[in-house]
């Protein structure tokens, strides 16, 4: 099935027009990378691909699907601009860990961004964890998203990927 | 007690809103079924066979008597005037409405409760031994460290959605096993090490439920600033391999199975290298500050002025209460108390919002105002005067709560069971309830000695009858209600998986099986042998022919 690839997304707490286009392993069997605009493609598409998508003139990123984890990638992780994750469906958990340690681990200052069935309910967690872009599903409103999924609690216990210290360090002494 | 901070209340607030907002949208069609099943059960909300059930977390099991009095309001306005303490020290409502949950969470807020990771594929509530702080063999309070790792893990941002369920218990007794840590996901044993400091054994990979199995040593010894770090390896381990195909497949017990424990300490000892002394390595004063919060009672002197003795000699009654529902304490003078919730003819573990309230007023007046959970169904008052404990006595009995049976036979752990709950394959509590019947003789009771009956209305196990001494399960047979019985199952200084007897037995079967199980043991039984001891030396075979035989 071809991604249905969002006209906006949110990035860093804003919503922005979308400028990657995202492709599957079929779609790219079948029709190839276009020359140009910035695409992501599959970590399987990515290692066969590597040296040639290297030398792309318009950005490449990677997706990440659940079981692929970031230490797959992460000798290329200095040259990529942005690394998606793939929730194939919201429970499946295993995105947040890659998303921590691409973050904390290997200290990934790119774009990483959650796609798939990405909700409002799990945009504050998923933020934490360390992801700057979501693209909300297509049924749903990306605007009530933002308005309150984000920020639903003021307080948190741990610490997280923007903030590392448990509360009691930040409480002012 | 842990006393709320000004930041806990306000998580608390800010998650009603939340959740307020959230069941808006599902009621108003904006949530799918599927979406809002995720979200409620991370709120402890069920649809159950005829209502939905509300699991409230009382974290590690304590409850302050302003707690007790809100929870009997609730069970009063809110469902039909009982609640239910669960096995892993949580209460639960049986008939709350979906669209009243915001507001029981609310009115929960104001007394800092709430139902947080109380069900769903999350870390679940926290639970320890229920006699912490006064039993005389920890060694040191363990409450501290739940509380802890509840912050740690309340709201955890990567560990919400996990491949299944989750839950840790803490232990601080060196030689026996009150938490039931051997079956937990993780199971935390507080020790002290040569140096004196205390340190952690910690265990995973056990589990109840389809599969029970006993945990394994990962941790030998965790140093107390890397309890944190440790417990984020092992978390993360888990949400990254544990299977997410087959939700019976999916607890930690399998993964650590699979892989062996050898390979999953290396997996977990990677994590943590690199968790080790970074930001969630605790801190002197941060342990010290929670301590702080586990205040000790203001205990007096001169409490056991022979009233207590004189009180012993003259009434028999009493007499056995005194030595099967209390304990010896820390505290020269005082008692910890058990207050049984196992009448019989009432559903184990059921209290009434009338009982709430008057426990509330007992708490306040005889125990510094706390009451505690236990994961045998009962509630204990943990700081009860010696000088006290007669009139306690006597206001407990009044009230249905002084049945001598701790330990006993009839001190039935049961899951809520086809009765209430959607997933059971059959009832239990009628089945505890014809038990408690046929032996009715307190005296014969006594005489069996110490004997744990779990029923549990299907494999989940919820009254964990992996563990007890007798465990029952509810199965279904083409529609009909059938039960197995295991034997030698314990959960008491060791955990241990119970022998299943054979082919399993129609409902109406179920009380004549136990009395011949029973009557079996006292024709075995050496002097002074209790059941589990006897069924350990002489094995399943006396007991299996008894039966079918």
């Amino acid at each position: 099935m071809a991604n249905a690839n969002p006209e906006r997304v949110i990035v860093d707490g804003e919503i922005v027009a979308n400028i990657w286009t995202r492709f599957d392993a079929e779609q790219l069997e079948a029709d190839g990378l276009p020359d140009k605009g910035a695409v992501i493609v599959p970590l399987a598409y990515w290692k066969a691909h590597r040296d040639a998508l290297l030398e792309r003139a318009d950005p490449v990123g990677v997706c990440l699907e659940p079981g692929e984890e970031p230490a797959d990638l992460a000798d290329d992780l200095p040259r990529l601009p942005l690394v998606a994750v793939h929730f194939p469906a919201f429970k499946d958990g295993r995105g947040y860990s890659y998303a921590r340690e691409l973050r904390t681990r290997y200290r990934f200052e790119g774009e990483v961004r959650a796609v798939g069935d990405v909700l409002q309910d799990q945009l504050f967690y998923l933020h934490r964890v360390g992801f700057n872009a979501f693209e909300v599903r297509a049924d749903r409103d990306i605007e009530e998203a933002l308005e309150n999924g984000l920020r639903p609690f003021t307080i948190t216990y741990q610490g997280d990927v923007h903030d590392p210290r448990p509360i009691y360090q930040r409480r002012p002494a | 007690m842990y006393v709320y901070q000004d930041y806990d209340q306000r998580l608390l607030e800010e998650r009603v809103a939340q959740y307020r907002d959230q069941t808006r949208r599902y009621l108003a069609g904006q949530l799918s079924e599927d979406e809002f099943l995720a979200l409620r059960l991370q709120n402890g909300l069920y649809i159950q066979r005829y209502a939905p059930m509300l699991r409230i977390s009382v974290p590690y099991g304590m409850l302050s008597s302003a707690q007790l009095r809100t929870l009997g309001a609730i069970t009063r306005e809110y469902d039909k005037g009982f609640a239910h303490v669960s096995t892993r020290q949580n209460i639960q409502l049986n008939w709350p409405q979906v669209e009243e949950v915001p507001d029981i969470l609310a009115e929960l807020a104001k007394v800092q409760m709430h139902a947080i990771q109380t069900s769903g594929n999350c870390i679940r509530n926290i639970t320890t031994d229920e006699y912490a702080g006064v039993n005389p063999g920890e060694v040191e309070d363990p409450r501290p460290w739940c509380e802890i790792i509840r912050q740690w893990s309340t709201f955890n941002p990567e560990f919400a959605y996990l491949p299944r369920k989750f839950k840790i218990a803490v232990n601080a007794v060196p030689d026996a096993d009150p938490a039931v840590i051997g079956v937990h996901d993780i199971g935390v044993q507080v020790v002290h090490g040569a140096d004196g400091e205390t340190a952690f054994q910690v265990w995973a990979g056990g589990g109840l439920g389809r599969t029970p199995m006993t945990g394994a040593l990962i941790g030998e010894l965790v140093p107390w600033r890397d309890l944190l770090a440790y417990l984020e390896a092992i978390l993360r381990v888990y949400n990254k391999y544990g299977n997410r195909d087959n939700k019976y497949k999916a607890r930690i017990k399998i993964l650590v199975k699979a892989l062996g424990p050898d390979r999953f300490r290396e997996l977990v000892e990677a994590e943590f290298a690199e968790l080790k002394g970074g930001s969630m390595t605790l801190t002197e004063e941060e342990v010290a500050r929670i301590r702080e919060c586990f205040t000790r009672p203001d205990y007096r002197d001169g409490q056991d002025s022979g009233v207590l003795d004189k009180a012993l000699e003259e009434h028999r009654a009493f007499n056995r209460w005194y030595h099967t529902n209390t304990r010896p304490h820390k505290q020269d003078g005082y008692r910890a108390v058990t207050v049984s919730l196992k009448k019989t003819g009432r559903i184990p573990g059921d209290i009434s919002d009338e009982q709430f309230e008057k426990l509330a007023d007992l708490a306040d007046q005889y125990s510094f105002g706390e009451v505690r959970n236990t994961h045998q169904q009962n509630m204990v008052l943990a700081d009860v005067a010696k000088d006290d404990l007669f009139v306690v006595w006597e206001e407990l009995d009044a009230l249905g709560f002084a049945t001598p049976n701790l330990g006993l036979l009839t001190d039935i752990v049961a899951c809520p069971g086809g009765d209430l709950c959607a997933l059971a394959n059959a009832k239990s509590v009628p089945i505890a309830e014809g038990i408690q019947r046929r032996f009715d003789d307190i005296d014969y009771v006594h005489d069996l000695g110490p004997l744990d009956i779990n029923i549990s209305g299907c494999m989940n196990a919820c009254g964990h009858h992996h563990i007890g001494h007798i465990g029952i399960l509810g199965v279904d047979k083409k529609g009909k209600e059938f039960y197995q019985i295991t034997l030698g199952g314990r959960g008491d200084k060791i955990s241990r998986i119970g022998e299943k007897m054979g082919p399993s037995f129609e409902s109406h079967e179920v009380t004549d099986v136990i009395e011949k199980i029973i009557n079996t043991y006292v024709d075995r039984r050496l002097e002074n042998e209790p059941f589990i001891d006897t069924y350990e030396r002489i094995g399943m075979d006396p007991f299996k022919e008894s039966v079918y035989g």
